[in-house]
């Protein structure tokens, strides 16, 4: 392979004797960068300093980091009371739980769908892949909405059931963790879809025959030729739907009811109804050191699917 | 008088690995100049530099006297024909062909008029209006090559110019371009990976690999008399034979072979002596075949048929040799004839003018 | 192979049917004479009616279409800018953090985006005396910033797909590398470009988390609006602006697969 090339317009400014065109070079990485660094990275040290601060009564609630003299002013205290206190630690498990749950749910589901939309001929794929993407273009908050109107007590679904003989009294789903599964099932689902079928779009048809025709048996066919293809979307897919279904505070409230433990919800309660601030910034704290793994596997797999498509 | 493009000491290092190692060219003007090689030799990374694509870790390009070494691709008097042809797909003809002569800041009306010059000598004029998907491969070619010339470039550079053209396509394509060169005048750099397009067109080949040049030469010269066993090797088919040098002459030499059998003459072109074990080439096209003796001072090798393909026009067979060695004949098919002129197993003589052989120099 | 393709057919029809059932049932029900959302008292259309009387809402709708259009366009400005960087620019100092900066808002769960962005503008606040009312810009700013991301991973793809002779030839027959970027780059990745402003004016006008933290009284988007009818339970008026919103993005992404289906495929 002959050695690859510089990158064209870009590569070509990084010579010295073209000082002229590196200024918009500079120019076209700054602004972004700047923005991101404001705006993105600069708010969780802030997040960090809050939640080495004490609540007070005072506007902004919480304490300076640093006293008047100058000596630093900041301690532990709140992530010691989350450590020690048991109700915090089942509600990050829980909310570990339920997204494990929903994106093995999402897999189940999201898989074969993906599957046979890649194995469809083209027009009916691109028909199928709309179908999935409509729903999510129709506001997320009216989706789940449309959930509360299904599971309710008076709703669709116990409605259909009585009407069927198959209960008498109408069941509660509301406010159960259930219902918040089938939320977070629903509003993810395409999350996981869409990547697997970028993996599984690459695969040749051509070489599941050739392996069955050779003997194999449908599973190990499965096994051999497919999974591989299948594994990064697989990935992808998997942690877009585990890390955001982590820290979900609209789902768990309004299909779970306004006490389900979930983590998203008790920092939204922190933050507002106990106007408990630094709490709220250690609780997201150790969440988002929870994710932290996640986040960089994701960002690993989407680097190395883009060098596997290039 | 300096020549046209001079290109002095050049290397490209990409980390530890070396595309490019310390070449020097001299390319006259006016010339149709290839450079050919297999892929990885360099030839791509060398034309980019050429074109200002990449700059080379040391060394210097002149240009019609101008050094060119770190010189943008927007500033250089160089025009490149892309391997994909690089035809901008949301711009028609016109357009495409306009770009270079826009950006130069020609008037409207001028350019115009150049643009229709330019599309009747690549004879698309009717097509002016197309878009390049409406567009096959070669007229998209033209279209990249009016593109080029219409900026009336020093040199112009072309990448694999043939590569995507079936073979009748690539036969016209050929021609045209030599005669488009002829009439303009400009230099023609050509990088290519086929023999046969290097040697149809060009006026000299640069034959690479690894980075360097094998041979600099006319398609003559290289056929003829290639310098090593790669040059000889790259360009057609050739047989070698190794030996002991026994007798140097004023123009000839007698090696002695071990595989051949024989004492076997050869064109003497560097100073060998007596006892040097060396390399000698002769091509396919120049050893005679026949079922008697030859009975001449020709060079004279007892082989049997060990196969033998059919090609229309000539005929190739593979002899083996007393010693197991494969020597490989290539003869014009002179003659209609109902039956083979030799079979399998036949018992034949190979023979050939003394000064068909040459010695591989390494 | 038979029972296989069985299988995956009856997974396809479930899946789809518990995407769009809830859809479905919702317009249903927008119809419902009843005010118990949910029992069937006969057909009606008052509920629109009584939508498009509704100053609130229509206060809310056009705050979130204002919110939306301004955090699209600048979201497209700086995520093809990004995306440039990612895709042309090679390697320079910093390219790492760069690269994991510009695609954590998209996983990023929202209340911890929220609480961040919303501590930012308290500090900055407390620091310079801006911002004083949270609101319109405050809003803008954020969902700018997830925005750009997804924009900038769009465009990514597409400009590593094209072929970069285009670039090449371009410059080669005199374009300055700016002038290249007008002339060729643009034009071609423009679909993208689109692609990532929809995108980002949808993800705009959905979002109810992050709005909740870096709004201020006063300014209350759509989503926030039907978030506290909802939180009550189930209403029928909502319903009749869920249908209406279901109808008007149908309608919008039918024209859309119809327009570039009838385009033939650009380089």
């Amino acid at each position: 392979m002959e050695a690859t090339q510089c990158c064209g317009i870009a590569g070509l400014m990084s010579d010295p004797a073209l000082a002229k065109d590196e200024l918009w070079r500079r120019i076209a990485v700054a602004i972004p960068y700047l923005w991101l660094l404001v705006f993105f990275l600069a708010p969780f040290a802030i997040i960090l300093k809050i939640s080495l601060a004490d609540p007070v009564l005072a506007l902004p609630p919480y304490s300076p980091s640093f006293d008047s003299d100058g000596s630093p002013a900041m301690s532990l205290n709140n992530f010691s009371f989350l450590l020690s206190d048991k109700l915090y630690a089942i509600t990050y498990l829980r909310s570990v739980a339920m997204a494990l749950v929903t994106t093995l749910l999402c897999l189940l589901l999201g898989f074969p769908m993906a599957y046979g939309i890649a194995r469809a001929s083209t027009a009916t794929r691109n028909l199928l892949l709309l179908l999935i993407v409509l729903p999510f273009w129709i506001s997320f908050l009216l989706r789940v909405y449309a959930w509360m109107g299904l599971l309710n007590n008076y709703g669709v679904v116990n409605n259909l059931l009585i009407w069927l003989g198959v209960i008498d009294q109408p069941l509660q789903i509301m406010y159960t963790d259930f219902a918040t599964a089938i939320g977070l099932v629903y509003s993810y689902l395409p999350f996981m879809i869409l990547p697997l079928y970028a993996s599984l779009e690459r695969m040749d048809l051509d070489l599941v025959d050739a392996a069955q025709d050779l003997g194999a048996t449908r599973s190990r066919a499965f096994w051999d030729i497919t999974w591989p293809l299948a594994k990064p979307g697989t990935i992808a897919g998997c942690l877009l739907v585990f890390i955001p279904a982590m820290g979900e505070y609209v789902i768990p409230y309004l299909l779970g009811g306004p006490d389900s433990l979930f983590i998203g919800r008790v920092l939204f309660d922190e933050f507002y109804s106990n106007r408990d601030w630094p709490l709220a910034s250690a609780v997201a704290i150790v969440l988002l050191m929870l994710l932290v793994v996640p986040i960089v596997l994701l960002q690993r797999a989407q680097a190395r699917n883009k060098e596997q498509s290039a | 008088m300096t020549h046209f493009i001079r290109i002095k000491g050049i290397s490209k290092r990409f980390g530890d690995f070396t595309a490019v190692d310390n070449v020097d060219l001299d390319i006259e003007q006016g010339e149709l100049f290839s450079i050919l090689g297999g892929s990885g030799c360099g030839k791509t990374t060398l034309l980019r530099m050429l074109a200002g694509f990449e700059i080379p870790s040391s060394g210097k390009i002149e240009i019609d006297g101008v050094d060119v070494t770190h010189q943008a691709p927007y500033d250089r008097p160089v025009n490149m024909m892309f391997q994909s042809y690089a035809v901008f797909p949301h711009m028609n003809v016109a357009k495409n062909v306009a770009y270079g002569l826009r950006k130069e800041g020609v008037r409207r009306t001028e350019t115009t008029k150049r643009v229709d010059e330019m599309l009747e000598l690549v004879q698309l004029t009717e097509l002016k209006h197309r878009k390049p998907d409406q567009l096959s491969g070669g007229q998209r070619q033209r279209v990249a090559l009016a593109r080029a010339l219409i900026k009336r470039p020093k040199v112009l550079l072309l990448d694999e110019p043939l590569a995507a053209l079936d073979k009748k396509l690539r036969e016209r394509t050929q021609f045209e371009l030599m005669n488009i060169q002829d009439e303009l005048g400009i230099t023609f750099v050509v990088v290519t990976h086929d023999q046969e397009e290097a040697m149809t067109l060009s006026g000299r080949i640069a034959v690479m690999d690894k980075g360097q040049f094998q041979q600099v030469g006319t398609p003559k010269e290289i056929y003829e008399f290639p310098n090593n066993r790669f040059v000889a090797d790259f360009i057609g088919t050739i047989n070698t034979f190794e030996g002991v040098v026994t007798v140097v002459g004023d123009e000839e030499i007698q090696v002695y072979s071990d595989e051949a059998g024989e004492s076997l003459t050869a064109l003497g072109r560097q100073l060998v002596e007596v006892g040097q074990t060396i390399e000698i080439a002769v091509r396919p096209e120049k050893i005679f075949v026949s079922k008697d003796k030859p009975d001449n001072d020709d060079v004279c090798i007892e082989g049997v048929v060990d196969d033998l393909g059919y090609l229309g026009n000539r005929s190739l067979y593979r002899i083996r040799l007393g010693s197991g060695k494969i020597v490989q004949v290539s003869s014009q098919n002179r003659r209609r004839s109902v039956r083979r002129f030799l079979e399998w197993e036949d018992k034949v003589w190979l023979s050939w003018r003394p000064r068909s052989a040459v010695v591989l120099l390494d | 192979m038979k029972s296989q393709s069985r299988f995956i057919l009856s997974v396809l029809s479930f899946g789809y049917a518990f995407l769009y059932i809830p859809l479905i049932s919702v317009v249903v029900y927008s119809f419902n004479d009843s005010r118990l959302a949910t029992v069937w008292g006969g057909f009606s259309t008052r509920w629109y009616g009584e939508l498009f009387r509704n100053e609130q809402i229509i206060d809310a709708l056009l705050l979130s279409l204002k919110i939306a259009v301004t955090s699209a366009t600048l979201a497209t400005l700086l995520g093809t800018m990004s995306g440039f960087v990612l895709a042309r620019f090679g390697r320079f100092k910093g390219r790492t953090l760069f690269s994991g900066m510009i695609t954590s808002p998209m996983v990023m769960p929202e209340v911890i985006t929220g609480l961040s962005l919303l501590l930012l503008f308290v500090t900055l606040q407390q620091l310079t005396g801006w911002p004083g009312q949270r609101g319109f810009s405050t809003i803008t700013i954020a969902h700018t910033t997830f925005s750009m991301a997804y924009v900038a991973v769009i465009v990514q793809s597409r400009l590593v797909a094209m072929d970069e002779s285009l670039e090449e030839a371009a410059m080669d027959l005199g374009g300055r590398p700016l002038r290249v970027v007008f002339d060729i780059t643009l034009p071609l990745i423009a679909p993208a470009m689109i692609a990532g402003w929809l995108l980002s004016f949808t993800l705009s006008l959905d979002d109810l988390v992050i709005a909740s933290f870096v709004s201020g009284p006063g300014s209350t988007t759509l989503p926030m609006l039907i978030f506290s009818k909802v939180k009550l339970g189930v209403s029928p008026d909502i319903n009749a602006l869920a249908s209406i919103i279901i109808a008007a993005v149908s309608l919008g992404v039918a024209i859309a697969w119809l327009i570039t289906r009838r385009k033939p495929a650009a380089s």
